[in-house]
């Protein structure tokens, strides 16, 4: 693909945005037409799939190439598309709602396969188009119109299942720092193969302040750590504590014991980074948990193609026809 | 002492035996041998819906008919001339069948007491009369077999497992068939295992050489070359492996390359099978995890402007209706093969019905319009899927094409078409943005293909209602209606492009039989033999196109006193045809036994219609 350079303007449509005014996914979208413009591809080689819900409304904003689809399907119809035309560079809009309930088979798929697409999943723990249902990363004991009581259901951890469908790029981010969803989707974008986003995404409406203990600018500092590649696992507000991992636990020690993230390692600190989330008196991960080199679904089966046809010569379509074994009357 | 050898112009021979007794490949070799020697044939593979049923019972039990003729046929006959029953449960749950007199030969090596319990059998039928009014031939084939392989290397369980070659050895002795064919494909498919080729070629030996040594018969029998076959060039073709061809061809005629998006269900899982040997033609097949997304990534195919295609079978096809939804909506190129099979649910999945057709049509939410076609053979078969593809890409559409169980698994020669006459009709994909909107249309009310990587055409398009011609979103009520409006003419414009089918036999009768789908043989041969034979005043119409209807059906109607739609569902064509032409009276016959129409139910049917008497 020829190095171009846009601006966030460029990747701007002439539709109006229409999500609720202070919802969370306006800072995403800002954010990601920032990145976008910047990652070197022309606006006719992107684009975006989405699901059903708000934030798949994404396509519409973008002034590339879209796709509005149907509930849950958009990591199906993006594997067709990429797999069609490996040259595009192809990006799934979805929710929490969209990717993990009715969506759920098809996504852990596309990760399993490596399918080189950048999946962008806004969590914001609730059904949001719908008005307020529980969504399955809704924590137990959520009350929505459909939970009057508390919902019963156990919720999944996103890059829990995104890593164990085998997902090669696997990050968190939050949609109050939008210089963090930028550098993250930079990230994804340079990534060959699968990345899984989860972005942290505020519904003001139905489940306003689900992520305020971790997303504000305050709590960030205390409450979550930036997994970095080559960086010390330090949190804290003047950076002050760090993270050790021994022998399968996570401990707090002083900023300059702290160990340095590398989420290309096989090992299986990703899963410890995102189990995490079931300790109160730990940060939350965000940033890059996993970025793992494999062949890509797209690439293999182009790769097939094309070395098949060398072996055997372009298909003729007369001699697939007509085979030795047919015979001639009159 | 030389045998006489007599000429027979129609000969049906069933192969019946365990699933495990190779009965569909001893068909297939005697089918391939037979359309060498070029007698026109049909068949009808009938295998049951478990992969291992237990051995001996009546449920295990395999069966292969096989018609072949001097003449034109279609289909693979109602009543066989010749039964080889393997063992007792095959040969009670085929025997009935026979023609009065007809030949049974039994393998009395699998009629031992443990054999007949198996079979539920409370005395042995080849000693209790209950084959009375047959030729029997009796053959221990399990010893004879035996006896021919002493000496061979193998286990004596795989000695037993060359019966089937031995089988057909005989068959083709009695039949006047050349061997040399199946030594060959013996000799190909066993390259790496020398010693199971030689043990099935020394079986396909004896057991021809022992129709002259055992004189079990008093005669052969010969079925002489079609004399009067339109000339060309012919292979024997199944119809899953048509449509796979079709479906390249197709995509080639457009210019386009071919995706196919699948989930394996049987009977349509050839069609994927057959397409992912072809890598050099271009063509990607996605195993995908479930029928959604085998249709979803044909989609996401098609709008990166490849020809998306899935393939499924009844149950497949209603996981799909959503996505046809969309398919509609944005208005891609898009064909969706059902290779229907018996009964809601999973029903009888190795079994034939015809019963998808109103979920074709209207299974979808909403007003959802799209083309619907049927092919009527297997050969047929290869035409319907470039029709098919014809369609989706001239009228930026969804295409939904028919097929069956009969069809899928169903053999007959195929005159193939000269590749270079195939008319071409290359997709219009656009490249140049002046002028260019999304929801715009051309004669044929098709809107503008612009593809991902196109510059200066970036749009968004998706399952929400488009505003005409912008494509931007809309809820504005007037907008939908028109739109729907628009939906409905597109698909209705195809009938501008596709011809008014003709009937079959009188321009004027007492009666109009009108089918659809794998039924076309057996109303084809019942109509004609009823009007050679007995001089009834019946003419046949089959129905290619069943959304939009053709032209002029409404003129051909009038001209009958009576029309009959046999079907094997509990009345689907003839509902549609009732609602789109209220003027004429449409009566429904319908089968649904997970079996094809014979002739014969065709004949009877119209001999008692024609009485007054249905
Ligand atoms: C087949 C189908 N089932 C249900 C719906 C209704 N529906 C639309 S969006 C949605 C949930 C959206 O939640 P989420 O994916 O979390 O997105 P959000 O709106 O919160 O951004 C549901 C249930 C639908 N459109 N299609
Ligand atoms: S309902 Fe929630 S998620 Fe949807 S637009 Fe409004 S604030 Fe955003």
């Amino acid at each position: 693909m020829s190095a171009v350079q846009l601006t966030p303007k460029d990747l701007k449509s002439d539709q109006e945005v229409r999500w609720c005014p202070g919802c969370g996914d306006y800072a995403i979208l800002n954010a990601t037409q920032a990145a976008l413009a910047e990652i070197g591809v022309p606006r006719e080689k992107m684009t975006i799939i989405s699901g059903i819900g708000c934030s798949s409304r994404f396509p519409y904003y973008m002034g590339c190439y879209g796709f509005h689809s149907i509930h849950g399907r958009a990591a199906a119809i993006a594997t067709g598309t990429k797999t069609a035309n490996p040259d595009l560079s192809v990006w799934v809009v979805t929710g929490d709602g969209d990717a993990m309930s009715i969506g759920g088979n098809h996504l852990i798929h596309a990760m399993r396969r490596n399918v080189d697409l950048k999946i962008l999943m806004f969590n914001n723990q609730i059904y949001g188009l719908t008005k307020g249902q529980y969504s399955p990363t809704s924590p137990a004991g959520l009350k929505t119109k459909t939970s009057p009581y508390g919902s019963v259901d156990l919720p999944f951890n996103p890059i829990n299942l995104a890593l164990g469908s085998g997902a090669t790029f696997v990050a968190r981010t939050v949609d109050t720092n939008p210089k963090h969803i930028k550098s993250t989707l930079l990230a994804a974008a340079a990534h060959k193969g699968i990345a899984f986003v989860e972005i942290w995404q505020n519904c003001v409406i139905f489940n306003d302040g689900a992520w305020k203990d971790w997303s504000t600018k305050d709590a960030r500092a205390e409450r979550t750590i930036d997994l970095q590649p080559g960086q010390p696992l330090v949190f804290g507000k003047d950076n002050e504590k760090g993270l050790r991992i021994s022998g399968g636990e996570v401990e707090v020690v002083a900023a300059a014991d702290a160990d340095v993230w590398d989420p290309t390692t096989a090992a299986p600190l990703a899963y410890i980074m995102a189990y995490l989330d079931e300790r109160e008196d730990l940060p939350h991960a965000l940033g890059i948990f996993r970025q793992h080199d494999k062949p890509t679904y797209d690439g293999a089966v182009k790769e097939q193609i094309d070395s098949l046809t060398a072996k055997k010569g372009k298909g003729d379509l007369k001699k697939l026809i007509y085979t030795k074994d047919a015979w001639q009357v009159g | 002492m030389s045998i006489a050898v007599t000429r027979q112009d129609d000969v049906v021979i069933r192969f019946a035996g365990d699933s495990g007794d190779g009965m569909q490949i001893t068909g297939n070799q005697f089918t391939d041998t037979t359309a060498k020697v070029g007698n026109d044939l049909a068949t009808f593979p009938d295998f049951p819906a478990e992969i291992r049923a237990p051995a001996g019972t009546r449920a295990g039990v395999s069966g292969f008919q096989i018609r072949f003729s001097s003449t034109d046929i279609h289909t693979a006959g109602d009543i066989p001339d010749v039964l080889v029953a393997m063992n007792a449960a095959a040969l009670i749950m085929n025997y009935k069948d026979v023609a009065p007199g007809g030949i049974i030969i039994a393998n009395t090596g699998n009629f031992t007491e443990r054999d007949l319990q198996k079979a539920k059998l409370a005395t042995n039928p080849l000693e209790d009369g209950t084959l009375d009014g047959y030729r029997v031939i009796a053959i221990d084939i399990n010893a004879r077999v035996t006896e021919a392989l002493a000496g061979s290397p193998l286990t004596s369980k795989d000695v037993l497992r060359c019966k089937n070659f031995y089988v057909l050895g005989l068959m083709y002795w009695l039949y006047s068939r050349p061997i040399e064919p199946t030594l060959e494909w013996l000799a190909a498919k066993f390259a790496k295992k020398p010693e199971l080729a030689d043990a099935n070629r020394t079986a396909l030996r004896a057991g021809y050489n022992s129709g002259d040594i055992h004189e079990v018969f008093q005669g052969r029998y010969e079925v002489v070359p079609v004399e009067n076959a339109i000339p060309g060039t012919y292979r024997n073709i199944m119809g899953n492996h048509a449509l796979a061809l079709g479906l390249v061809t197709g995509a080639e005629l457009a210019n386009l390359k071919l995706f196919l998006g699948s989930y394996p269900i049987t009977p349509a899982t050839d069609i994927l099978q057959h397409l992912a040997e072809l890598k050099e033609f271009g063509v990607i097949t996605c195993q995908m995890e479930d029928e959604i997304a085998g249709i979803c990534t044909a989609i996401g195919a098609s709008y990166a402007g490849l020809l998306g295609c899935t393939t499924t079978s009844g149950p497949g096809l209603a996981l799909k209706t959503e996505a046809m939804g969309l398919a509609v909506m944005t208005e891609l190129p898009l064909i969706i093969v059902d290779v229907q099979r018996a009964g809601p649910s999973t029903g009888l999945p190795t079994k034939v019905e015809q019963a998808d057709l109103l979920q074709s049509l209207f299974g979808r939410n909403s007003d959802a319009p799209l083309p619907v076609l049927a092919c009527a053979t297997a050969a047929d078969a290869f035409d319907c899927a470039v029709e098919a593809c014809r369609i989706a890409v001239q009228y930026m559409t969804p295409v939904i094409l028919l097929s069956d169980n009969y069809i899928a698994n169903g053999a007959e020669p195929w005159r193939l078409p000269e590749m270079d006459k195939l008319p071409r009709f290359p997709a219009a994909q656009v490249t140049d943005p002046a002028g260019y909107a999304p929801y715009a249309r051309d004669g044929k009310l098709a809107r503008p293909w612009a593809v991902p990587g196109t510059p200066g055409l970036e749009h968004r398009i998706g399952g929400l209602e488009k505003e005409n011609i912008t494509g931007n979103v809309s809820h504005n009520p007037e907008n939908h209606q028109l739109m729907s409006e628009i939906r409905r003419d597109k698909v209705l414009g195809v009938r501008d492009t596709i011809p008014t089918p003709e009937a079959s036999g009188p321009r004027e009768a007492d009666l109009l039989v009108v089918g659809w789908g794998s039924t076309y043989g057996a109303i084809r041969s019942g109509t004609e033999r009823l009007r050679r034979e007995q001089n009834v005043s019946v003419a046949h119409l089959h129905l290619r196109h069943l959304w939009p209807l053709p032209y002029g059906l409404d003129e051909i109607f009038a001209r009958y006193k009576q029309i009959l739609v046999p079907e094997l569902n509990m009345g689907q064509l003839s509902r549609l045809l009732q609602g789109e032409y209220p003027d004429h009276r449409f009566l429904h016959f319908g089968k649904v036994k997970g079996k094809p129409f014979t002739a014969r139910e065709i004949r009877e049917k119209i001999t008692a219609v024609l009485e007054g008497k249905s």
